[in-house]
């Protein structure tokens, strides 16, 4: 990969990274209420999964999605807004963390219901193979949605009609504090994945290289027309499950084995070794996300919520 | 004028609406090379060809959630649950995903989608397949549901439902598929929400949807008989159902009987009086009658099921009380 593209994946992961930290700054500040499920320690996946995407391409996760938002094209700004209810943020404030949606850079949402997307990626797939499209579906969920009922339907669907998705399976191995050993009968989602007769991949999901190279060979082969893939990112979470969850159930030996493993350091380092890049370009690096984010913030601070009189719109399309 | 089944209708307005709008596909269990278990998809694999009518395996979460990301994708699926009953596996799907979404994103996506499915009891299937479950979705925001009680109004409110651009669930009636009705050559589309004065009167209002309306009528015509002259009004859309219509018609009479084949408890019953006494209080002569499915699961045996039911024996009975 080239110089300029490293840069700019630590750029994304950087600005992912930092804009958890702030939503959790804000959280804590009770400018964001409800629920906030942070991807920190998870963008690998997310950035090296959407690397090779194309622009029309269409992207739709769980509601672990301030990442997937900002990293496939989103404005922080409108994140931010978002998470603070106003009207300006990416779904008018009526959405919340876990609903971030823009279509203009087909980023399809941001989903409440543990593998309640699955069905809805399957029916994206529908909609490209009907118009006779090369577009890619790329659908992000956990490895707790892999015990839901739905999920079962919509991988059986999605291979019987051999449709053009890639489902990435965030393996954090923890569904909120329930490990996947207590959950899956089956141990490996890449092995429950097989039994639909899909292609399947595993791969080291805290290594960017790793993540890219598997994710660029599956979506190239899904628009050829070779059906649907899967590929089972093996992860971590450093904080809760979501900004309630102080995370006790792992240990602490656990936690530091993974952060020993973060998906930046290993990748600025990697950068440095093959380019000789010195200090200077990560820090400039660093100061502009810290601009981006400083300025999302400002720009959240000074919005508001859409006043009550409005609440009726948008429930039917002709209101 | 022509003479068309309720299945026919149902069946003509879906071939009409796919030769207009490339975009409106079929799918569902059975819908193609079976042409359907009610045979109402009959044709339609023939004519359009597997690219627009589809069969599904048995995953009505899945064919929901399916249906929502196609009209994401910017098509209009036109989905069938086979029966109403099997809606309670896509409960999530249809009350949690489609009917939000709109508003959850911000007005963001249009989500053209028509749920089909037969309901309804009376036929010795059991209590798993025998519900009425229209109030389900009546009670969600974001979805419009609609009833048609006549092959007409089948083919005029699915045509509707399919131009519409959001969530419609359309709700047939597995007793009324060999129903013969007369439809025109050419019918509109409907409006969705506008009921229907079915026969006019002016001694009581009988409100009805679905096989009630049939019920209704025959009721009404044995009335007449007795010299009571009964009005019957078709809601036809159930969310959001004709308030205006229905106040105008219990202004006139200052008498109503609902008639629903669900039980009555939080029904449509409940929902149309307690708008008739907040909208006319004063014109009513009493209080509204509802005449409701029993409060159980449908038996097997042919004459509990029958028992379950509301006649036009209830129905006369209702009325006559209130007169």
């Amino acid at each position: 990969m080239k110089k300029g593209d490293l840069l700019k994946v630590y750029y994304l992961m950087r600005l992912a990274r930092g804009f958890e930290s702030r939503a959790a700054e804000q959280y804590v500040k009770g400018r964001i209420g409800g629920f906030c499920h942070l991807y920190s320690g998870e963008e690998a996946v997310a950035v090296g999964a959407m690397w090779h995407l194309r622009s029309d391409d269409y992207v739709i996760g769980s509601y672990r999605d301030h990442a997937y938002y900002i990293i496939r094209g989103g404005d922080p700004r409108k994140c931010m807004a978002e998470l603070f209810g106003h009207s300006d943020g990416c779904s008018m404030g009526k959405g919340g963390s876990m609903h971030m949606f823009d279509s203009s850079i087909n980023f399809f949402g941001g989903y409440a219901i543990v593998a309640g997307m699955c069905p809805i990626a399957v029916g994206l797939g529908v909609g490209v193979r009907y118009r006779k499209e090369d577009r890619v579906v790329l659908c992000f969920f956990g490895d707790g949605a892999t015990n839901q009922g739905v999920y079962h339907e919509a991988m059986n669907m999605s291979a019987l009609y051999k449709l053009p998705i890639v489902w990435v399976c965030e393996n954090n191995f923890y569904a909120i504090g329930t490990s996947v050993v207590r959950a899956s009968a089956q141990e490996s989602l890449a092995a429950k994945a097989r039994a639909y007769n899909m292609p399947v991949h595993t791969v080291d999901g805290m290594d960017f290289f790793k993540m890219q190279s598997v994710a660029e060979r599956a979506i190239a082969s899904v628009r050829a027309g070779g059906g649907p893939e899967f590929i089972e990112a093996k992860c971590y979470r450093y904080r809760g499950h979501s900004m309630s969850d102080p995370g006790t159930y792992r240990s602490k030996e656990e936690v530091d084995h993974w952060k020993s493993r973060d998906p930046i350091p290993r990748l600025k380092a990697a950068i440095r070794s093959d380019f000789e890049i010195g200090d200077e370009a990560f820090d400039e690096i660093d100061r502009h996300v810290d601009e981006v984010l400083d300025e999302a913030v400002r720009f959240a601070e000074a919005g508001r919520e859409l006043p009550p009189d409005r609440l009726h719109e948008d429930l039917y399309p002709e209101e | 004028m022509p003479k068309l089944t309720y299945r026919d209708a149902i069946n003509q307005a879906l071939a009409e609406e796919m030769r207009r709008d490339e975009s409106i596909i079929v799918f569902g269990e059975d819908v193609a090379l079976y042409e359907g278990s009610f045979k109402v998809t009959r044709g339609l694999l023939a004519q359009f060809g597997e690219r627009r009518v589809f069969d599904t395996p048995i995953s009505e979460a899945a064919i929901v959630g399916m249906a929502t990301g196609a009209a994401m994708a910017g098509l209009r699926p036109a989905a069938e649950l086979m029966t109403v009953n099997f809606a309670y596996l896509a409960m999530d799907q249809i009350c949690n995903h489609l009917a939000l979404m709109r508003y959850m994103f911000g007005g963001q996506v249009r989500l053209p989608v028509t749920i089909r499915m037969p309901g309804g009891g009376g036929h010795q299937l059991g209590s798993q397949h025998s519900h009425s479950l229209e109030v389900h979705f009546v009670h969600t925001p974001g979805l419009k549901v609609v009833a048609p009680a006549t092959p007409v109004a089948a083919k005029a409110l699915l045509k509707a439902a399919l131009r519409y651009d959001g969530p419609v669930i359309y709700l047939e009636h597995e007793g009324l598929y060999n129903l013969e009705g007369e439809v025109p050559e050419t019918v509109e589309p409907a409006v969705i929400g506008q009921a229907t004065v079915m026969r006019e009167g002016r001694d009581a209002t009988i409100i009805a949807y679905s096989a009630m309306v049939h019920v209704a009528l025959a009721a009404a015509e044995r009335l007449a008989a007795d010299g009571v002259d009964a009005e019957v009004v078709d809601l036809a859309t159930l969310r959001p159902w004709d308030k205006q219509a229905v106040a105008a018609s219990v202004a006139k009479t200052h008498r109503a009987v609902v008639v629903e084949e669900a039980p009555p408890v939080c029904g449509i019953g409940a929902d149309v009086a307690t708008n008739l006494y907040e909208m006319i209080f004063d014109e009513l002569d009493g209080p509204v009658q509802r005449v409701s499915g029993a409060d159980v699961p449908l038996p097997y045996a042919k004459n509990l099921e029958q028992a379950c039911i509301p006649h036009a024996d209830d129905v006369i009975a209702a009325v006559r009380k209130m007169i």
